[in-house]
């Protein structure tokens, strides 16, 4: 099968514009993905699975994962001045990554029986822009695991047929597979102030709790 | 009808019709438009017409479940019906959903694979396997030679029970009340016996380990299962001279319920169901995962996409199951159980991700792995074939009529531990 590299290289002939990066994984897997950006998702979606060479017409796995923000530290190389003398010193290099929402979607093909091939899209961020395009359209496979992950992550498909939750409630507000989630302080309905309940809603609550 | 249909019985008014008129009008306007015979009390058989001579009719909306006894657990489908036609059916999850995703991400690798026991709580060897493979491909360990074949005894065991007890539901769906399934309980029960002496535990084994298995074979287990598997060809062939003939079941199921071959892969179904479609994938013979790639076995297909191929597919699995079990409990060889490398405590494979995936019994269960280095997984991520196999439920069940609705969710073949996580 081609490699990742190739993939790349096809899906940017076929769509000129599209700009793709390869995540590279250092594990011993290997499997590297492919970040498509959220513009160009759907026709090259389409490209993987109709590509005569490629023929992805399995969508196996979607999920999404939370990234948060972070402080991303890289050590650089930097020419310096040090005593007169121009010298190569390490430096480290803080960046600040803002957090985003990603969709993976893991792609083979049953025809050609090769795979995987990784894709990955990702949103602008946490909050509001938290849109990814559906690729229910191209693989039906997807459609409930993309009302999963609009469950439990909060990114939301657009163009998805049927975009409702489907392991929560309907009226359950927030998004609990986030990395920022804090649980209720009771899952019963009528608090119960028992030890380890009241412990948490005096955390949540300071002022609230009775001086002892 | 509204996005969220109410979870009782309801009547939603006769959409599409002309008349809208109550029942006791629509009654007494089929009593003046039609003479009664003349013996007839005072009702009519006849169905109601509207104003234009039309027969008139109402949608119902039905919740089955989340307690029907042939939802095989907790799992509800909003059903519309017109008389006995399902005109539209949606399936409603989340009962026994307790974000089995997200607990595994609060602990260690290993403390994850008790819990994957309770996933399909059927089939917990392959559970183990398909989380074992995920973790072992992270971080690069290789199972010891001893341990691949056990690997293979018990996942072919677990595909052997998985299969019978469906069969068992199936019919048990379609009517045959007790018997067959108390045959397969039969024989599922010398497995589990198996599992026990193995593992400690019938269903819940938490046998697996990552480079290995937890426990060598006690001694005699391999006699055992000798005899468990050279004696289950005679059970399938009493089986199937019960079943495969019978007159209700091929009613039952033949034409019932058919997936096409491009549905089936466009909407990722996997397993026995794809194969009843037509489409020659099996994982263990296309990953070559563990060591299938030394066993002589064949992979069934059907033609039709029914009920009845899926039905039949599982019976000519098992078959080859049976194949694969005598080799590997002839090949078996001696030694180390788990690889040494292999660290229990202090776990932590090197940043990156790993996607793994076997072939269990329902169809394709995939764990996807993302490590940040520490002793948790930053993404834990299992992927269900129960549920992905109910996509094109709705698809199958449109224009069958209600009982026929039952039979085809049986033969999806779904455990909701996986389901709803």
């Amino acid at each position: 099968m081609n490699s990742v590299e190739q993939i790349k290289a096809q899906i940017e002939i076929a769509f000129p514009d599209a700009r793709i990066e390869i995540i590279r994984n250092d594990s011993p897997s290997a499997q590297h993905s492919l970040l498509v950006p959220a513009a160009h998702a759907l026709v090259a979606a389409k490209f993987l699975r109709d590509d005569p060479e490629l023929r992805l017409d399995y969508c196996s796995n979607v999920t999404g994962v939370d990234w948060l923000d972070a402080e991303l530290t890289e050590k650089v190389k930097v020419k310096k001045l040090v005593e007169g003398v121009e010298k190569e010193v390490e430096e480290v290099k803080k960046t600040q990554r803002p957090g985003y929402l990603e969709s993976v979607y893991h792609l083979y093909s049953m025809e050609k029986k090769h795979g995987p091939v990784i894709i990955r899209l990702r949103t602008e961020n946490r909050s509001d822009k938290a849109n990814l395009p559906s690729l229910t359209p191209v693989w039906r496979g997807c459609e409930f695991q993309e009302r999963e992950i609009y469950d439990l992550y909060g990114i939301v498909f657009d163009g998805h047929p049927d975009l409702r939750r489907i392991l929560m409630w309907d009226e359950f507000k927030d998004f609990p597979m986030r990395r920022d989630y804090t649980e209720p302080d009771d899952y019963e309905y009528e608090p119960t102030p028992h030890d380890e309940v009241a412990e948490k809603a005096k955390k949540h609550f300071p002022e609230a709790s009775p001086v002892a | 009808m509204s996005q969220s249909p109410s979870s009782t019985i309801g009547i939603v008014g006769g959409t599409g019709l002309a008349s809208q008129a109550s029942p006791t009008e629509g009654q007494s306007s089929s009593f003046g438009a039609q003479s009664l015979p003349h013996h007839q009390p005072g009702y009519s058989l006849q169905p109601k017409v509207d104003a234009a001579g039309e027969v008139s009719s109402e949608l119902l909306e039905i919740a089955m479940g989340p307690h029907h006894p042939s939802t095989h657990g907790v799992f509800r489908m909003d059903v519309v019906l017109d008389g006995e036609r399902v005109v539209k059916l949606k399936p409603v999850f989340g009962y026994l959903h307790r974000n089995h995703e997200k607990i595994a991400e609060n602990t260690s690798y290993l403390a994850s694979m008790p819990y994957t026991d309770r996933l399909d709580y059927l089939c917990s060897m392959t559970n183990n396997w398909a989380y074992a493979l995920a973790v072992e491909k992270l971080a690069g360990l290789k199972p010891t030679e001893r341990a691949e074949y056990i690997r293979v005894i018990t996942a072919e065991l677990t595909r052997l029970l998985n299969h019978t007890c469906l069969i068992g539901f199936l019919v048990q769906d379609m009517g045959a009340m007790g018997t067959p399934l108390m045959y397969a309980f039969r024989e599922r029960e010398k497995i589990l016996d198996l599992f026990e002496s193995l593992s400690g535990a019938r269903m819940m084994c938490n046998y697996m380990r990552f480079g290995g298995c937890r426990v060598d074979l006690p001694p005699g287990w391999l006699d055992q299962a000798r005899a468990v598997v050279a004696g289950y060809p005679q059970f399938l062939d009493e089986f199937e001279a019960l079943l495969s003939e019978n007159e209700i079941l091929l009613a039952r199921s033949q034409g019932v319920g058919v997936l096409s071959r491009e549905l089936a892969i466009n909407a990722s179904i996997t397993g026995p169901m794809l194969r009843a479609s037509g489409v020659n994938y099996d994982i263990r013979k296309v990953d070559k995962y563990g060591i299938y790639d030394r066993f002589d076995f064949r992979i069934p297909l059907g033609e039709h996409g029914d009920v009845f191929d899926r039905y039949m597919i599982r019976i000519l699995e098992m078959r080859e199951s049976i194949k694969i079990l005598t080799q590997a409990l002839k090949d078996i060889p001696e030694g180390p159980i788990v690889d040494p490398k292999a660290k229990l405590r202090g776990f932590r494979p090197k940043a990156g991700e790993a996607y793994g995936r076997i072939e269990a019994g329902k169809g394709e269960l995939g764990f996807y792995l993302i490590s940040d280095g520490s002793p948790n997984p930053y993404r834990y991520r299992v992927r269900p074939p129960s549920l992905i196999n109910l996509t094109i439920l709705e698809d199958m069940c449109l224009g069958t009529t209600i009982g026929d609705v039952m039979v085809i969710l049986g033969s999806v073949d779904i455990v909701l531990g996986e389901v709803d996580r």
